[in-house]
């Protein structure tokens, strides 16, 4: 088992005839992702990557069966993306476009707070998903870093994941899924929801949690963890010396009004119970020392079949 | 994009908001001109600069005759203002807003921003006016009143009453009220604002309201829709490195500190910084080359970061993922031989090849020096560079 995607997720992607969209279908092919096709009207009836272009998601969903898609869409132009896939049903959705106006987000999520809606939307502005164990990359992140097991890994950041992934892999602890959340002010699924799945997850024994300046998504964790989740928790804020009034990088990384500082994240977390490192180079060995406490050491480390 | 108050003006009365007349100035003469042409016994003369505070810092003067708009426009114009929110340099006075005098009977908060949590554009209205709205969010959060409203809809009849009566308007404003507020909320929606703010609002003795002051910053993200917002842009209250790092998609914000850095990533960005200080050290930027840090972003952002004088040394942090460290190399050492290195530079690659990366870069024959792990490659660079003060 795993979150959100597993062996069955047939994946397209909507974008796919774009450089970015190109390229990333080939690593996603490579890691041994189900891709079933991809998204482009123009291109409709013709095939890319030896993949079949629909005209259209429900499309895609009809003949080929799509469950999931990812979107690279450009930014002007992604919210209609996005909504194309919710109105065709396909479960899950991964925005990895950065770059979307934040009031088109918000048309978005009103289109998935609909009654009646099973979409899933990850992101945007997100690394994407994975699940090494089914072999199913849903984005943009290396996947060699990543090792099949039990661990699993949400975060709102691209790179700084991929740091803490790579430092569980070199020390032999494999993930479960990795989530990306995303950089943005409006999402679709947050921290809570991560959370929630991992810990109904039987084969999730420990979570990596990674947040950042802006909002209160962390704080709102921090509630949810204290709590519903059960199993051990090894965290990292970002942005402890970002400035107030700017935007670090991220749309949504920004201190407004006093709110969304990194220090009331981290006493926020510290108190619900997670294991704060002070740098993000010790979230390895951190994880580490929570799983040989909890007695997981040795399961953590063991081959996952893939 | 943050955009002037005297341009924020502008595009609240084309949505029928109320604004006091006014005029232009920069310089002196034509500040005076401002006065004679408003043919009113009191005028205001205003500081236009990106930033608030500026009535506490002496940049808004009320002024009764010619030569009191004078000795104020010659005060002010050309001056640096330091308010809460210019940093310590402050920040040049280029222009000057003279708009006609106010008579204030009382002063109200009003605004529009996005509640993350709701997902939804939220109006906020205080009947303390004039303050900051942090400081009533921090000492009175009961005397705000907040509607979230959805932009297909706007803002509804029920949705202005809830908060006139909230902040408790005198029932004969309602009427105009209820047209200001949703016309705020149409502006706020059209424009792609992520900040539409009144504060004051006033109401005048003669029993009208009134935007007295008006800040709109727009969403970034939006702009490619409004060519006409763009053209709003003022670069002389951007920092230079800023606009330079812009041009080549990068993400750079200035800071104060002596330490560089360059890194993929915004969240492993805010990172670095963060690990920068925790060894001691104080970092100079954030700088965020982007998740695939190409040879030709990575030369830019060294000829920004190695531009700034304060900075004593750098930290590049790059975690390869899709692109290999050993390609990453080769751009660091490219940049780094197209650019007169002074300073110590501490480099840290992660992820594919990083052996034959770090060879690269040990047999460059450049004084780079690599780091193992991000902690430590920030003592090393807080270390050289806390040598090189000594």
């Amino acid at each position: 088992m795993s979150i959100f995607v597993d062996d069955r997720t047939r994946l397209i992607c909507q974008g796919m005839t774009g450089d970015f969209g190109s390229f990333h279908t080939q690593r996603s092919l490579e890691y041994g992702t189900q891709m079933v096709g991809g998204v482009n009207p123009r291109k409709a009836g013709t095939t890319h990557l030896g993949l079949p272009v629909f005209k259209s998601c429900h499309e895609a969903r009809e003949q080929a069966g799509a469950n999931a898609s990812v979107v690279f869409v450009p930014p002007a132009f992604a919210a209609d993306a996005i909504l194309e896939a919710i109105d065709a049903g396909i479960e899950l959705v991964v925005a990895i476009t950065e770059g979307i106006p934040v009031l088109d987000m918000v048309k978005v999520t009103e289109r998935l707070a609909q009654p009646g809606t099973k979409t899933r939307l990850v992101g945007p502005n997100c690394p994407g998903v994975i699940t090494p164990a089914a072999r199913c990359r849903i984005g943009i992140m290396p996947g060699y870093i990543h090792k099949a097991g039990r661990v699993g890994v949400v975060s709102r950041s691209g790179t700084l994941t991929y740091e803490a992934v790579w430092q569980l892999t070199s020390r032999g602890i494999g993930q479960s899924t990795c989530v990306g959340i995303g950089g943005d002010p409006v999402n679709g699924t947050n921290f809570v929801d991560v959370l929630a799945a991992f810990q109904a997850d039987p084969e999730t024994d420990a979570i990596v949690m990674i947040g950042e300046i802006g909002g209160n998504a962390e704080e709102r964790a921090a509630e949810y963890i204290a709590q519903h989740v059960k199993k051990p928790m090894v965290g990292f804020i970002a942005g402890q010396t970002a400035p107030p009034g700017r935007r670090m990088g991220h749309a949504g990384a920004i201190i407004s009004g006093g709110q969304g500082t990194a220090a009331d994240k981290i006493a926020a977390l510290e108190r619900a119970g997670v294991r704060m490192c002070k740098s993000p180079a010790r979230l390895g060995e951190e994880m580490e020392r929570a799983l040989q406490a909890a007695g997981l050491l040795e399961r953590a480390r063991a081959a996952v079949p893939v | 994009m943050k955009i002037h108050e005297f341009q924020a003006k502008s595009l609240l009365a084309r949505y029928g908001v109320p604004v006091s007349e006014g005029h232009l100035a920069t310089s002196v003469e034509q500040a005076v001109q401002a006065f004679r042409d408003l043919r009113v016994s009191v005028a205001v003369v205003k500081a236009q600069i990106h930033a608030g505070g500026r009535g506490k810092a002496g940049g808004v003067k009320l002024v009764r005759s010619e030569d009191e708009c004078r000795a104020a426009a010659q005060a002010i114009l050309g001056s640096r203002l330091v308010t809460h929110q210019t940093g310590p340099a402050g920040q040049l006075v280029r222009r000057l807003w003279i708009e006609k005098g106010s008579e204030i009977a009382k002063e109200y908060y009003l605004g529009i921003a996005l509640d993350r949590e709701q997902k939804k554009p939220v109006v906020m209205m205080s009947s303390e006016g004039g303050v900051d709205i942090e400081e009533v969010a921090a000492r009175h959060p009961e005397k705000i009143v907040k509607v979230a409203f959805s932009p297909s809809k706007g803002l509804s009849p029920t949705d202005v009453q809830k908060l006139v009566r909230g902040v408790k308007m005198a029932p004969g404003l309602e009427p105009q009220a209820a047209r200001m507020l949703p016309a705020l909320a149409k502006l706020y929606c059209e424009l792609d604002c992520s900040i539409a703010e009144i504060n004051p609002l006033i109401v005048t003795k003669q029993n009208q309201l009134l935007a007295l002051d008006a800040k709109i910053v727009f969403d970034g993200n939006a702009l490619f829709r409004h060519p006409d917002l763009v053209a709003l842009r003022d670069l002389d209250e951007e920092d230079p490195k800023e606009i330079e790092a812009s041009k080549y998609d990068l993400s750079y914000i200035a800071l104060d500190g002596d330490i560089g850095c360059m890194v993929n990533g915004a969240g492993l960005a805010m990172a670095t910084m963060d690990v920068i200080q925790l060894y001691g050290g104080s970092p100079a930027n954030f700088l965020d080359v982007g998740g695939g840090a190409t040879a030709e972003k990575v030369t830019a952002a060294f000829r920004i970061l190695l531009g700034d004088a304060q900075v004593k040394g750098v930290l590049v942090n790059i975690f390869g993922g899709i692109m290999k460290c050993d390609v990453i190399a080769t751009g660091v050492i490219a940049a780094a031989r197209g650019v007169d290195l002074k300073v110590p530079l501490v480099v840290r690659l992660e992820g594919t090849n990083v052996e034959l990366g770090r060879k690269m870069l040990a047999e460059s024959g450049l004084p780079i020096v690599s780091g193992t792990d991000l902690d430590d490659a920030a003592q090393k660079i807080c270390a050289a560079v806390a040598a090189a003060r000594q």
